[in-house]
């Protein structure tokens, strides 16, 4: 590890959110550094895909803190209270970050290219021909450089997927939250995707996944969190975690995903 | 049918302004009440709950009150608060006022039609709310909205007669005038009817073939 790499990109503390009288999460503490993998496993329920929206700012939380490359993000405070930040913040904030959905959320009216330029063009107010440029180019990456202009109901799931990747990735954000995204694919289509993330992962993207996928996780991950019940229950390597010495509830959640 | 048409010539100038007007009418309606509905749409949807509420009330009065009631209160009601409106003034604020509430209620339900997964991949990639409302909700939800819109734009067209109630010079009054003239009742309205249909009946194609165009995605 770098010197750079000594400060997290993103310091999670003590995080608290809850959906009406269920708290989903319970005070979570993670830390993630620079071109770090970390995936998040844990039965549904567990508070992990919550977690990650939070990351994000698509979710409110009532407690604790998320510091995203030294900021604060999401809430400051007036008067002495805590408080939500405007839009206009708030959407500052999101853009440091890239997300990508379980079930892709690509704009329906807008081409594979017109999907990656949006953000390109509205929030990094690049010029009309140098956004063109990088998404074709993002495109490119993701394999579907013959698929520029077609719109999303012209794609496959493993398609539209990875225009999502390239939508995200082409904003240049300093993590990439990645939320279950082989979740909603056929069997078939889970290796294209996840070979694309392989290889943005290889080229030191920071990377937050949460996924159900675990010999991918194994694979790719730098640590593995283990979520339970809206705490973090254990976190370690890879071979840690999957290998022999484990708490039985991992144990447990380990044998029921088939690993 | 000779004695028709010859009245039909002498009758032609008088005609022809009416169904210009009863077009003006109708165009200058659902512009304004477009307008008026984008606005009670968008509210209807991401106000807060309490600013919703004049919309809601809004929509609902709009609603469930006959067009020719409106037209009448328009007509009348700005005379006593000292406002001078000429008839075909009040006429088009009733038209618009009232296609604002359709054009305000069937915006909300497009927009409410549109997975919330689209507001997410938007406000992920970092676009404020007006940029989401722009680029990412408005452009799907006017393409589900585009067909009863053309409808309303039907509804109209055939609204904009009931302004001969309050004397606008519109193709329904001029008719009248010509009938008052020379008595062919029957001939006479049939081709006002028929003017009517025909612009309906070109603005229904025309919403299929834009509908056809934009496909079903």
């Amino acid at each position: 590890m770098s010197d750079a790499a000594a400060r997290p990109l993103l310091e999670i503390r003590g995080l608290k959110k809850s959906f009406g009288d269920v708290e989903v999460l319970k005070g979570v503490d993670l830390a993630v550094r620079p071109s770090e993998v970390v995936t998040i496993i844990g039965s549904s329920g567990s508070g992990k895909t919550t977690l990650l929206r939070c990351v994000n700012l698509l979710e409110e939380f009532q407690g604790g803190a998320i510091v995203l490359d030294g900021e604060t993000i999401g809430y400051g405070e007036a008067g002495g209270r805590r408080r939500r930040l405007r839009d206009a913040e708030l959407s500052r904030q999101r853009a440091m970050t890239g997300m990508v959905f379980q079930s892709f959320n690509l704009f329906p009216h807008l081409s594979a290219l017109g999907n990656v330029m949006l953000g390109l063009r509205k929030v990094r107010r690049m010029a009309k021909d140098e956004a063109r440029t990088l998404a074709a180019d993002w495109l490119n990456r993701v394999g579907l450089g013959n698929r520029l202009d077609n719109v999303p109901s012209q794609l496959s799931g493993g398609q539209q997927q990875r225009v999502a990747i390239a939508r995200a990735l082409a904003m240049n954000p300093k993590l990439v939250l990645l939320d279950e995204i082989t979740s909603a694919l056929d069997p078939e289509l889970v290796q294209e995707v996840l070979s694309v993330i392989r290889r943005i992962a290889a080229d030191g993207a920071t990377l937050l996944i949460v996924t159900h996928e675990m010999r991918f996780a194994r694979e790719v991950s730098d640590r593995i969190v283990f979520m339970e019940k809206g705490r973090i229950a254990e976190e370690g390597p890879p071979s840690e975690i999957f290998g022999a010495a484990r708490s039985a509830r991992l144990a447990e959640f380990l044998r029921n995903s088939g690993h | 049918m000779d004695a028709f048409l010859a009245q039909l010539w002498i009758a032609r100038w008088p005609l022809f302004d009416g169904f210009l007007l009863t077009i003006g009418i109708s165009v200058a309606a659902i512009v304004l009440g477009t307008l008026v509905g984008a606005v009670v749409g968008i509210s209807l949807v991401f106000a807060p709950k309490l600013a919703r509420l004049p919309f809601v009330v809004y929509v609902d009065v709009m609603r469930g009150t006959p067009v020719l009631v409106l037209i009448l209160a328009a007509f009348y009601i700005p005379a006593v608060l000292g406002l001078s409106l000429s008839a075909t003034q009040a006429g088009v604020l009733a038209l618009a006022l009232f296609a604002g509430a359709h054009i305000g209620e069937l915006l909300r339900g497009a927009l409410q039609a549109i997975p919330p997964g689209q507001a997410e991949a938007g406000r992920a990639i970092g676009l404020t709310f007006p940029q989401l409302l722009a680029h990412v909700l408005l452009p799907q939800a006017v393409r589900m909205a585009l067909p009863p819109w053309i409808n309303t734009g039907v509804e109209l067209i055939k609204g904009s007669s009931l302004l001969s109630m309050i004397g606008v010079g519109e193709l329904l009054l001029r008719t009248q005038e010509v009938i008052g003239r020379n008595f062919m009742t029957i001939q006479f309205y049939v081709f006002a009817g028929l003017a009517y249909l025909l612009v309906n009946v070109v603005l229904d194609t025309i919403g299929r073939t834009i509908e056809r165009r934009l496909g079903t995605r």
